[in-house]
Order: structure tokens, then C-alpha cells, then sequence
């Protein structure tokens, strides 16, 4: 006699030993977590009734680092932050400081580091896709793709920070270096090829029937939960929350450009990764206007002492839509060299807040796939 | 878009009799925040985030702020008899400020596109009054930043649904973020 299968009933510990549910532990080394992640997985069959995500492996207490360092010496230090995207998570701090100082920016700067952000924000998109593609067992074409293009933009970075990835370009009031002699066609090329490259992969994956089979109705986000659990970035927008913080903030100099903020409509994977080709096709539109507009000039505004500094007693909170959603720096000065408080609010961490509730009730297939569509890097989650 | 008095007179209407006290902020970013008490915060993050001309809905940033005690110098001016004639002089006097710790909540609001509004609610001491209400079950987004704060600060939050570590090992004793924490030797390698 074969007996019947069990009711599905809610999760809770006291049901496991009813049926006969597996406890996975996913990660710290498994090649879909992105790194040092780790997700305990309960399993019904394939399918997840909890999940929990276990936190630390990278963890090495930057914030108290940085409170034992001057202002400046931590700037390099952010780099390693998210480390695919040095750039803005230096445009974050810089941008904190000058706040807490009350700093000018460099008129030329403002617009190099809008070029430069908009050029982080292409290739970690573009990273992102593939990795979910990876996830989704294209092996390696359209990741590499991704990669190919990726290697242009780290180019243009080398020539101008001298380092691919940790670039510690920014600078209180402007940035380190002004541009090599024929970065800014260099730049102009890349930004008109990369339509290329986005039409290309659109082509090849946006309407094909395995992604579209994979993503569509999986890890859907509704968007009241959204916004309560403080999810930031492409993840926010997939669900229909129209909240940008270069739209809202507009910081910088973002209210000088024209450009869009795509949403999404249902908030599941597909959603997720077409909000991210979409940014990236208003990314370009972005570095067209300002390599067009980019006056010449300093690129330190001349008042900015960089060392020594010592801001007022105060504390300042400033925020920037990084790639992964609001990356932001609370500071709190006492007067003294080193920051009395320094706080790094972590996008990547609290948009996997909702993890669970996206992944429960799918396979653990579709785990994999949610959580690389949430974009996470595990430098920045466990600082 | 309203200002933190505005605010604060609105939770005052809403709540009387709550001590709210707003916090200055002498830095260039002028962003003061709003002090509340620990007893009725809840209610009050509640009231931020539903009252429909404020609607705090996103709690961005969350975090906690070590302040131990601390020896303030200030200039007093003293009544003296000085040759038989009172005068006023300056004395120098020595104050001490309490210790607490702090957790700080940046709250914004998506739907109308307002913020920050900061606020702030302090433990009674750095020891063992160190309890404040958790705002987890009003925004979902506190949930791993309290749990942080909870690690390397060692604010408990009451009624957190999962008041865990989240970086540090779960057997670990300390709160590495307090200003006089110590880390311990490491040990020696096993040869």
C-alpha cells in the first residue's frame, strides 16, 4: 500500500520530523552563493519550506577600521567595499565627507565622477546578467560576453586610476587625476559600442524561451513588502516602486541629465533582469550628454585640504544609487582626525532581508536564480 | 516636505506629554534629529509611518553610536569676593556627560519623496540597562541592522523576532564596535 503524500503545512520546526524534510547547507563555497554565503536550506522534496542566511565569513570590521584611520586613509579602504564597483562606493564616502565638511566640488570632477558611476553601473549590470544566466546553466557565452565588454570599461579605469579594480580615485572635493589625453573618445566608443553589445545579448537571451521559462513568476517581490524591508535598486524598481535616488537626491550633478528610470510590473527574476538591461540603455544616454558636456578646468576644488582634515563636531548621512541600490555613509565627527562614528548602510545586505520570502515555496533550483538575481556581493554584506 | 519641527509638534499633538527633544546638528549637513523615548517609540514609529501627511514607509539606515563618559571642560562664571569687592570670574569647571549607547534610524519616506528623519533612542547605561524597543515589526528593513547593532554594540532589542549575531560566531563574548573594546590575543598556532 503506498501511503498518501503529506499535507503541505506551514513551516515551523516541530513539523519536520513528520515528514521527511532535508536540511541543506548551502554555501559558504558553492559556486552559485557569489562568495562566502551560506544558506540553510530546509527542503520538502525540491521543494524550500525555510531558509535561513548565515552571515560573517567576510567579515573584518571595516567601520572600526575606519574609525581608527584619518578621513583620507579610508577612502582606498572603500574600494574593497563591493569590490566590483570601487568607484561609486568612493563617491559614496566623498560625497559623506564633503557633506560633513561642507566641501565644494569641482565643476570638471562632478562630471567625471557621473561618467565614471554610469560606467560602473554598465559592467556590473552586464556582470550581473551573465552570473544570472550562469545561474541558469548558460554556461559560460553569455557570461564571457559580459566579461569582454567589462575588460573595455576596466581599461579606461586603468588609464585613468592606474588600477583596474581598487581604483581609490575620488578625492574630497574632486578626484586624484584629471583624464589621460584621448580618454574621453576612448570612452565615447566604448559607451556607442556597449548599444551594440545590449542589442546583441538582448537578442540572444531577452526573448529566449528558457530564460523566459526559468524567470517569469519566480521570486516575485510584492511591492508593499518592498519597500518595508528597504530594498534598494534595480530589485525596488522591478516591483514598480518608481524610487531612484539620483532622481530623488539628485545628487551631484544628475539633475543636468535626461534620462528614465524603468520598472517593472510583476517584481519576479525576469523582471529583475530586464530592469537592468533597461538602466544600462539609459546608463549610455547618461555618459553621452555628460562626455559631450564635460567642461574643462580643475579638478580639485582649490580650497579642499585633503590631509588633516578635522570636519566640525556634526554628523552627516550621505547616500548614492550604487549599482546594487542606496549605498550610504553615516559619519559622525567629534572634532578629532578620525571619525568618531563611521557607518557603511550596506545595500547588499538588507536587500537579501526578504530572501526567504522570495524563495519559499520554489525549488532549490529557483533559489539559485533569486538570489542571483538580488545582485550581492559579499565584501560589502559582511564588511 | 516638513520640517523636524513640524514633525515633532505633530507626534506632540498625537501623543501628549511624550518628551521629545530635538538633537542639533552643528555640521554643514544640518540634518538635527529627533530624540524619542524608549517607551513609546514604537508607537511612534508606527504613527510616522501611517499618518498619511508624513509616511515614513522606508527605514533606510540603521545603526548604533557608542558614547561612553566623557570629561567636559566649560568655562563657568562665578560670583568671587575679590578684595573685599564681588565680582564676576571665569572658573574652569569639569562636567561629566552620562554614558549610553545610541541606535540611529534614517527614516525616508518613498511615497512622497521626503526625508531623512532621523531618530534617536538611548539605553539608560552602557551596562546593564542596555534594552530599547525593536522597530523590526514596523519596518522589515531593521531586521539585519538591529541584529548588527545587537552584535558589535550590544543593544538588545525587545521584541525582535530573531535577535541573533549576524557577523560575529554565536560563542563570541564581546561587542567589538564600543570605543573601549579589547581585542584578545590571538592564540598561538598549533604547531
Amino acid at each position: 500500500m503506498i501511503a498518501a503524500p503529506p499535507e503541505p503545512q506551514a513551516p515551523g520546526l516541530g513539523d519536520f520530523a513528520n515528514h521527511d524534510l532535508l536540511e541543506v547547507s548551502m554555501g559558504p563555497h558553492h559556486p552559485s552563493t557569489h562568495g562566502v554565503f551560506r544558506m540553510n536550506v530546509v527542503l520538502d522534496g525540491e521543494r524550500v519550506v525555510k531558509l535561513t542566511p548565515v552571515f560573517g565569513y567576510l567579515h573584518r570590521n571595516h567601520e572600526k577600521i575606519a574609525e581608527k584611520n584619518s578621513y583620507l586613509a579610508s577612502i582606498p579602504y572603500t574600494d574593497r567595499l563591493d569590490y566590483i564597483c570601487s568607484m561609486t562606493n568612493n563617491w559614496a564616502y566623498v560625497l559623506s565627507v564633503e557633506k560633513l565638511a561642507g566641501l565644494m566640488v569641482a565643476e570638471r570632477a562632478e562630471y567625471i565622477r557621473v561618467i565614471v558611476a554610469e560606467l560602473t553601473r554598465l559592467f556590473n549590470h552586464a556582470c550581473l546578467a551573465g552570473f544570472l544566466l550562469q545561474d541558469m546553466g548558460a554556461l559560460g557565452t553569455p557570461l564571457m560576453y559580459a566579461f569582454r565588454e567589462r575588460e573595455k570599461i576596466l581599461d579606461l579605469f586603468e588609464s585613468l586610476s592606474g588600477s583596474r579594480m581598487m581604483c581609490n580615485y575620488m578625492r574630497f572635493g574632486g578626484c586624484r587625476c584629471d583624464l589621460p589625453a584621448g580618454w574621453r573618445e576612448q570612452a565615447a566608443k566604448v559607451a556607442a559600442d556597449f548599444v551594440f553589445f545590449l542589442d546583441q545579448f538582448e537578442a540572444l537571451l531577452s526573448e529566449n524561451e528558457i530564460l523566459r521559462a526559468r524567470s517569469e513568476g519566480v521570486g516575485v517581490l510584492p511591492r508593499g513588502l518592498a519597500v518595508n524591508a528597504g530594498v534598494t535598486g534595480p530589485g525596488l524598481r522591478a516591483s514598480g516602486v518608481n524610487y531612484d535616488v539620483r532622481k530623488v537626491d539628485r545628487y551631484g550633478i544628475y539633475d543636468r541629465f535626461k534620462f528614465r528610470v524603468p520598472l517593472g510590473e510583476r517584481g519576479d527574476v525576469f523582471d529583475r533582469y530586464m530592469v537592468r538591461i533597461l538602466e544600462m540603455r539609459e546608463s549610455v544616454k547618461i555618459l553621452d550628454q555628460a562626455l559631450r558636456d564635460i567642461p574643462a578646468g580643475a579638478i580639485m576644488d582649490p580650497k579642499v585640504k585633503l590631509r588633516n582634515l578635522r570636519p566640525k563636531p556634526g554628523e552627516a548621512y550621505g547616500r548614492i544609487e550604487s549599482p546594487k541600490g542606496e549605498l550610504g555613509f553615516y559619519l559622525i565627527s567629534d572634532g578629532g582626525p578620525t571619525p568618531w562614528r563611521y557607518r557603511v548602510r550596506p545595500p547588499s545586505l538588507i536587500n537579501l532581508t526578504v530572501l526567504e520570502d522570495m524563495c519559499l515555496g520554489h525549488t532549490i533550483a529557483d533559489v539559485v536564480i533569486i538570489l542571483g538575481s538580488i545582485d550581492i556581493v559579499l565584501g560589502e554584506v559582511d564588511r | 516636505m516638513h520640517t523636524l519641527e513640524q514633525i515633532k509638534d505633530r507626534i506632540a499633538a498625537a501623543f501628549p506629554g511624550v518628551p521629545l527633544e530635538v538633537i542639533p546638528n552643528a555640521s554643514p549637513a544640518n540634518q538635527a534629529s529627533l530624540l524619542l523615548p524608549p517607551g513609546r517609540a514604537r508607537e511612534i514609529a508606527k504613527f510616522l509611518r501611517d499618518e498619511p501627511e508624513l509616511r515614513f514607509d522606508y527605514a533606510s539606515n540603521v545603526t548604533g553610536v557608542d558614547w561612553p563618559e566623557k570629561t567636559v571642560k566649560e568655562k563657568v562664571k562665578v560670583k568671587k569676593i575679590i578684595d573685599g569687592v564681588e565680582k564676576e570670574a571665569e572658573e574652569l569647571a569639569e562636567r561629566k556627560t552620562p554614558a549610553f549607547l545610541e541606535a540611529v534610524y534614517h527614516l525616508y519616506s518613498m511615497a512622497l519623496g521626503q526625508g531623512p528623519l532621523i531618530i534617536r533612542l538611548r539605553t539608560g547605561n552602557r551596562t546593564d540597562r542596555v534594552a530599547l524597543p525593536s522597530l523590526t515589526p514596523v519596518w522589515r528593513s531593521c531586521e539585519f541592522q538591529e541584529r548588527e547593532i545587537f552584535d558589535l554594540f550590544g543593544i538588545e532589542f525587545e521584541g525582535h523576532p530573531d535577535l541573533r549575531r549576524i557577523l560575529m560566531w554565536d560563542n563570541f563574548a564581546d561587542h567589538p564596535m564600543r570605543k573601549d573594546y579589547v581585542p584578545a590575543e590571538p592564540e598561538e598556532a598549533q604547531p
